[in-house]
């Protein structure tokens, strides 16, 4: 199977392989390259991301201390190395900004979706390979705008990821060029989701009902139908703040504006909440944009290493879809104290305490399809199991916040910053991480070290907590969030220790990815081959070679049962049962 | 296997020590950090009561869930020659871990459903005015002068100084001149925005006389982090004593 050398026989209507360096690599239309440049690019700015992250901490365990060597990085933003507040306000804009477009989007839905959704369902590629090309070349300039916002003058945005006008309005340059980056970024992710709905509904493998899809296809289609219908609202939203920045429209300024003593002429007949209104509406769903995929690989991964068919498969699915259903009608959950109409406030808050209950489902399924198992700590299923369990805190701490009368004292305060933490960091990069130990043999051909693996996870799980937990006693005590100096308010003064304790934290969790980044550049030339099938599992993507063939199967495989049936009695002593083996005998699909 | 035994131990006997340090340091804290901080709002026991209701609902399922997870991967860890359990699911734990999480939400939305309604849907009657006028960085607060109406020429204007009398309900009527501010009174559980373009409205009562701070809850620039204001609250006659005195200083 894995015999290279030999001249391969291409199945009928399959295109060969490029040869050239150029549409190999580069400009290559195959779906599992632009998985793989998906990763690369979402790993780097993973890491810009995460740099910002520390600056911020930095500013907050020792308000006003000076780093040196960055004041020759950024004169302008920290002279003499001391942080001015408008620099702060670019920081955690930007870290945010980039960890949730740049970083977690791309690799959850571009390097994972790509790489999976074909191989899994059956297809030699995506729907559209030349569109899913553009997709991601057109990804890149959008980073590319990102970074250099950095070094505009005024520097980058500062007005908050979720930049609120009017003050996205009237802040410096760096505003234009966010608002820029997003939509070249919305352009290609819209794209993207076209070509996910159509590949799913279109290129599944004979016998691949929609009940027998692996639920990673399912929250990826899903996830797709959602970046479908949110992202246009917020890119018209984008292009209304464009216009009022560059064309003097008012579609978020209302009148009589006074800016720093000057009245504002052209304001006049906007609305300030409106901005609110179709962000969050693009927003909340956004969350679950972010979600959705890292909730797909958990699924995929706990059977595989409980060696045990997921519990309760089509309540999984149809939590998938109550998710995506009900996400549409919270949206006024993050505008409870914004002056929008109390009694909005009420149906806002019913709506969004029923959307807590699929989640709730999903977790109770986890802990089902543990129970009874066979379980291997693998790297993956270490991941997996911590997405599980800090999930359950980002869910739960959720119920404190849909509480119109709570939300009063802990909106906008650390609270909240804790709450998405858990949700974005415990939940989608410890299920990015867990898909990505899972995946690697498949994408490269050789595993991840198992050891180097296990001792991440292990620092990563600990200090994540220690990083993200003591927020929401930060915002017990009142501490707001997105500022500059805390200390400059009575209610706040003693909080400095347990900043600096958390501050300490995340710099050995930053080193601690230093061992991912480590195991993943060497793994590719020093990691144990992989084979076919490492995990012994089901889905399709595990029954061709690793890494697959351009054309991924030499026969599309037809599928004859569900993903996850792990542990059959009538299959003896061998404890999986590939999907698209017949009923009885050989699989018909494999070629050598 | 055995290679690793030695670290392993090393480390056991590390976290262990650690983990010795750790607890009791962790458990003298928690008392200080699961508490919120003084209340002197009215309502705000209300605010705090719901508070320390979700605490506990969800500090439970926590603590079963987290439980029941590290059982399960304790008990159910592979071992040679055990066979995992072959099974699809169940329809009836499936209902029922739909129902319990969804009576229990619904149950927490109609408890808050009434504090909400009486914090931030019905102003009370006989309240004293103020208008709040956020700007890039300073909360202007004025008061109604001796005609006792707010919007008149005899209203009083201060800097970032609210007082007002203990026992009489205070609404605050809230503007932007610029961009979106919040006013945020931690102690008092207050929270609005203040909005250009709009007027909000919020109410509170003192439980006691004293001074706190009014903090910027809302992102509003680059000196969002220090667009603080003090908050006096004074026996009623005190607060008669200090408007005089403003009146007088605003009309020389
Ligand atoms: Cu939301
Ligand atoms: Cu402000």
């Amino acid at each position: 199977m894995s015999s290279i050398a030999v001249v391969r026989e291409l199945p009928p209507g399959v295109h060969p392989e490029p040869t050239s360096f150029w549409r190999k690599y580069i400009f290559s239309l195959d779906h599992k390259v632009i998985g793989k440049q998906y990763l690369f690019y979402a790993l780097f700015m993973l890491v810009i991301g995460g740099l910002l992250a520390t600056l911020v901490r930095w500013q907050l365990a020792w308000p006003g201390r000076p780093i040196a060597f960055m004041g020759k990085l950024a004169p302008e933003g920290m002279p003499n190395g001391q942080m001015l507040p408008e620099f702060y306000n670019s920081l955690f804009t930007m870290h945010a900004t980039i960890m949730i477009f740049f970083a977690i989007m791309p690799i959850l839905i571009g390097a994972f979706g790509n790489f999976v959704v074909p191989l899994q369902i059956g297809a030699r590629d995506m729907a559209f390979p030349t569109l899913n090309m553009f997709s991601f070349w057109t990804a890149v300039p959008g980073a590319v705008l990102i970074l250099w916002s950095f070094f505009v003058t005024g520097g980058a945005a500062q007005s908050g990821w979720t930049s609120y006008a009017p003050l996205s309005a009237v802040q410096p340059k760096g505003q234009t060029l966010w608002l820029l980056a997003l939509l070249v970024l919305g352009i290609s992710s819209l794209l993207t989701a076209v070509n996910f709905i159509t590949t799913v509904l279109n290129l599944r493998a004979p016998g691949l009902t929609f009940f027998r899809l692996p639920l990673t296809v399912w929250a990826l289609f899903v996830t797709a139908v959602l970046l479908l219908l949110a992202l246009p609202v917020l890119s018209g939203a984008m292009i209304m703040l464009l216009f009022d920045r560059v064309l003097g429209t008012t579609f978020f300024l209302p009148k009589g504006l006074i800016i720093s003593g000057q009245p504002l002429t052209n304001a006049g007949g906007g609305q300030a909440l409106l901005w609110q209104h179709l962000f969050w509406f693009f927003g909340h769903p956004e969350v679950y944009i972010m979600i959705l995929p890292a909730m797909g690989i958990t699924s995929e991964i706990l059977p595989v290493f409980s060696r045990k068919p997921i519990f309760g498969y089509r309540a999984m699915a149809y939590s998938i879809l109550g998710i995506a259903g009900l996400g549409w009608i919270v949206w006024g959950h993050h505008m409870f104290q914004s002056g929008m109409n109390p009694i909005l406030g009420t149906t806002f808050m019913i709506s969004t305490m029923v959307i807590a209950v699929p989640s709730a489902i999903k977790v109770f399924n986890w802990l089902g399809t543990l129970w009874g198992g066979t379980i291997h700590f693998t790297t993956p299923m270490l991941n997996a199991i911590g997405f599980v369990s800090m999930f359950v805190i980002g869910g739960l701490s959720g119920i404190f916040m849909a509480s119109t009368p709570v939300d009063i004292y802990i909106h906008d305060t650390y609270f909240i910053v804790g709450h998405i933490h858990y949700v974005l960091f415990g939940g989608s990069l410890f299920g990015a991480f867990a898909g990505l130990y899972f995946w690697y043999p498949k994408m490269f051909g050789r595993k991840m070290s198992e050891r180097w693996g296990r001792v991440h996870f292990a620092i990563t799980f600990i200090t994540f907590n220690c990083v993200f937990f003591p927020m929401h006693f930060l915002g017990m005590r009142g501490m707001q969030r997105r500022i500059y100096d805390y200390s400059q308010y009575a209610h706040l003064k003693g909080l400095q220790p347990m900043n600096q304790f958390m501050t300490i934290s995340l710099f050995v969790l930053g080193v601690g990815q230093v061992i991912l980044v480590l195991n993943f550049f060497l793994s590719m030339r020093r990691g144990q081959p992989a084979g076919d099938n490492p995990w012994r599992s089901n889905t399709l993507e595990w029954q061709t070679s690793s890494p697959p063939p351009h054309e991924n199967f030499h026969d599309i495989p037809t599928v004859y049962r569900g993903p996850y049936e792990y542990s059959a009695p009538e299959r003896g002593a061998d404890d999986h049962w590939p999907q698209n083996e017949p009923p009885s005998g050989r699989p018909v699909t494999a070629h050598g | 296997m055995a290679s690793i035994a030695p670290r392993g131990r090393v480390l056991r006997v590390a976290s262990g020590v650690l983990g010795a340090a750790a607890v009791p340091s962790l458990a003298s804290a928690l008392p200080f950090w699961l508490r919120l901080p003084e209340n002197v709002a009215t309502f705000g026991s209300k605010i705090d009561g719901l508070f320390y209701l979700i605490l506990w609902i969800t500090g439970s399922i926590f603590v079963l869930v987290e439980a029941l997870l590290l059982f399960f991967l304790f008990r159910y860890r592979h071992r040679e020659g055990r066979r995992a359990h072959y099974t699809h699911g169940s329809n009836r734990l499936e209902v029922i871990w739909t129902i319990v999480p969804a009576v229990i939400c619904v149950i927490l939305a109609l408890l808050s459903r009434r504090s909400w309604a009486e914090i931030k849907q019905n102003m009370p009657r006989g309240a004293m005015h103020v208008e709040v006028i956020g700007e890039q960085f300073s909360w202007n607060i004025r008061y109604p002068g001796p005609d006792g109406k707010l919007g008149t020429p005899d209203d009083l204007v201060t800097l970032n100084q609210l007082h007002f009398p203990v026992g009489r309900p205070l609404v605050v009527e809230l503007h932007s001149k610029d961009v979106i501010h919040s006013f945020f009174l931690p102690e008092f559980r207050v929270k609005q925005d203040a909005v250009p373009g709009m007027t909000t409205r919020i109410w509170l009562e003192a439980t006691r006389v004293g001074h706190w701070e009014i903090a910027c809850a809302e992102l509003c620039g680059l000196g969002h982090f220090r667009m603080k204001g003090f908050v006096t609250v004074e026996t009623p006659e005190e607060f008669e004593r200090w408007l005089a005195e403003q009146a007088k200083e605003n009309a020389s």
